[in-house]
């Protein structure tokens, strides 16, 4: 009995969270036209969970006979998913009014989506991670195709549900295989005995269907086919979410299962996440020059993304990652405040989004510009913003592992990236305007947008804020 | 008693036969059906294992792996559905607005 509290108590984040969506669903059940009161109540009980989280942070261990992780790098995964969760729940209350897609669902979704994210990125045995994967997934799915009589938005959630669950089902033949040569599903016991297991055939196919499964949840080439369609059919607040949050926590549970301190596979897979890394970075940044929907831009930049953060992967030290965690928080402000800017510019048919529309953005909404600026400079890694010292602490420690070779091609690439970024702002700003829709005005989009800017410079400007913290997730 | 191969074949077999359905089949409704077929041959992986381990384990993350599949199917065939309301096909080929 003590037990159990003393567990409950160490995974208080995940416990407030579901906690939160019980209240919201019923909310939404016997109080009608609540929405906003639902926005509002996630938010503060959100804060609650970030601060659970911090409050457990110190308790590092395991809970429930070792089947999840707490305090460390639980906690520090914990904050980045409630702050994403955050962040989209506000820059949402105007613009789903907007487009016509008010449901009280969404709040109850990304709630759900973020218990899953935390039992994915906090799992210590496979089933919690397996089971934390779907229930994010699946919340996720229906967040895609919310504006369900949209086209776009049915062919964005098919795609993803499609080749979502054909993922599923490689991750899950990697869990059974695993099992079957190990007799267990739990990390720790996995990574204790993976070395008599270098030559055995069966754990090798299990370990490597379990990579391709993650490879496709974080989006890395050649895996990353949904990643365009998906971000672009989808509305943009939850392009925004899936493409940090949901991302992030994918990278969370790769590094806990691959990389960390219960490392399954003992650093075989280096070469092969290496060459993920590779193909996602220039088929990323070379795809995206030639787009003229900024939604499909950013989504291939996403790809790329993912693989600069996949160099750290590969380096695998304790340095990369707390390098990749920083770039993960780096990138929740960034790229949120990015699809934050693109939803206020949409119009109520989720037009208006190619890179065009922004044409004298600049002077007509100068605010709204500058911060769009902000985010794009961030996303190059331009210092000294947040988007800099990503990129510089995973290239840092890949470099003191030997990688070379792979922070060259990631700062070739990063070299090509800042034409496709920097044409928006030259759109923004040198292009006069041909569109004269007015772009209407959100209160708590724009909060929601200037505390994403301000995450983006507080962190450049302040690094060792979360490198300190990050060095004592273990 | 059935040795332990037999049973990873079947669910190899089953799996690889799901998996070129996904990858050749145009109804989304077919595709999600072979997209079951494979969760289904992993459970048999699970509990063939779990036999011969003779650890329950296998067995109870199966449980778990059926209320996921539930759930998927329930949120799987909404999403055709409402694709169907908007279009009158579940082709994949029809599916076609998003590229580049």
């Amino acid at each position: 009995m003590q037990q159990l509290l003393q567990d409950t108590l160490a995974t208080a984040p995940l416990g407030v969270t579901i906690l939160l969506s019980l209240v919201v669903i019923l909310l939404h059940s016997f109080v009608k036209n609540s929405e906003r009161a639902q926005a509002m109540v996630s938010v503060a009980g959100l804060a609650i969970a970030a601060a659970a989280a911090f409050w457990t942070f110190p308790m590092r261990g395991t809970a429930f006979s070792g089947m999840v992780m707490t305090g460390g790098y639980a906690s520090a995964m914990s904050v980045l998913f409630i702050a994403g969760a955050a962040l989209t729940i506000l820059l949402a209350r105007d613009y789903l009014g907007k487009i016509g897609a008010d449901f009280g669902e969404f709040h109850i979704l990304v709630l759900l989506a973020v218990t899953g994210m935390m039992a994915f990125a906090s799992g210590l045995d496979l089933i919690v991670t397996f089971i934390g994967l779907e229930v994010m997934s699946v919340c996720l799915y229906v967040l895609a195709g919310m504006t369900r009589g949209r086209l776009e938005a049915n062919e964005a959630s098919l795609k993803y549900f499609l080749l979502g669950a054909f993922a599923t089902g490689f991750f899950l033949y990697g869990i059974a295989l695993i099992y079957g040569a190990a007799g267990t599903t739990n990390l720790a016991a996995i990574a204790q005995s993976a070395s008599a297991r270098a030559q055995d055939p069966l754990f090798l196919a299990g370990c490597g269907l379990l990579l391709v499964g993650f490879a496709f949840k974080v989006g890395a080439v050649p895996f990353h086919m949904w990643v365009p369609d998906v971000y672009e059919g989808a509305p943009s607040v939850v392009t925004g979410f899936m493409s940090t949050a949901a991302k992030a926590s994918a990278f969370a549970a790769f590094m806990l299962v691959f990389i960390a301190k219960f490392d399954i596979a003992h650093g075989r897979i280096s070469l092969a996440l290496a060459m993920l890394s590779v193909a996602s970075m220039v088929l990323g940044n070379v795809v995206a020059i030639s787009q003229t929907s900024i939604k499909r831009m950013l989504a291939y930049s996403s790809i790329a993304h993912a693989g600069y953060m996949l160099i750290g992967l590969a380096a695998g030290t304790p340095a990369a990652i707390s390098g990749v965690l920083f770039y993960l928080l780096s990138y929740l402000f960034t790229n949120i405040g990015a699809f934050g800017v693109v939803s206020i510019i949409e119009n109520e048919k989720q037009e208006n989004v190619s890179i065009e529309s922004f044409a004298g953005l600049g002077t007509r909404r100068p605010l709204l510009g500058a911060l769009m600026s902000l985010f794009l400079f961030s996303l190059v890694g331009l210092p000294p913003l947040s988007g800099f010292f990503g990129k510089y602490y995973i290239f840092y420690a890949a470099i003191a592992e030997g990688y070379t070779w792979l922070t060259i091609v990631g700062v070739l690439t990063s070299m090509i990236s800042i034409y496709y970024y920097l044409r928006v702002v030259v759109v923004m700003y040198f292009r006069s305007d041909t569109d004269a829709t007015a772009v209407p005005v959100t209160t708590l989009g724009t909060a929601s947008l200037l505390l994403s800017a301000a995450g983006v410079l507080v962190f450049g400007f302040f690094p060792r804020l979360i490198t300190d913290i990050a060095d004592t997730l273990f | 008693m059935i040795p332990i191969s037999h049973y990873l074949i079947l669910s190899a077999v089953m799996f690889t036969i799901g998996c070129a359905g996904v990858l050749t089949r145009r109804n989304a409704i077919i595709i999600f059906m072979c997209i079951e077929l494979m969760l289904n041959s992993v459970n048999l992986t699970f509990v063939a294992f779990s036999a011969y381990l003779g650890d329950s384990a296998g067995q109870i993350i199966v449980f778990f792996v059926m209320a996921v599949a539930a759930a998927e199917a329930a949120v799987g065939l909404a999403i055709v559905l409402a694709l169907f309301r908007n279009k009158k096909s579940v082709d994949i080929n029809d599916v076609n607005i998003l590229k580049w």
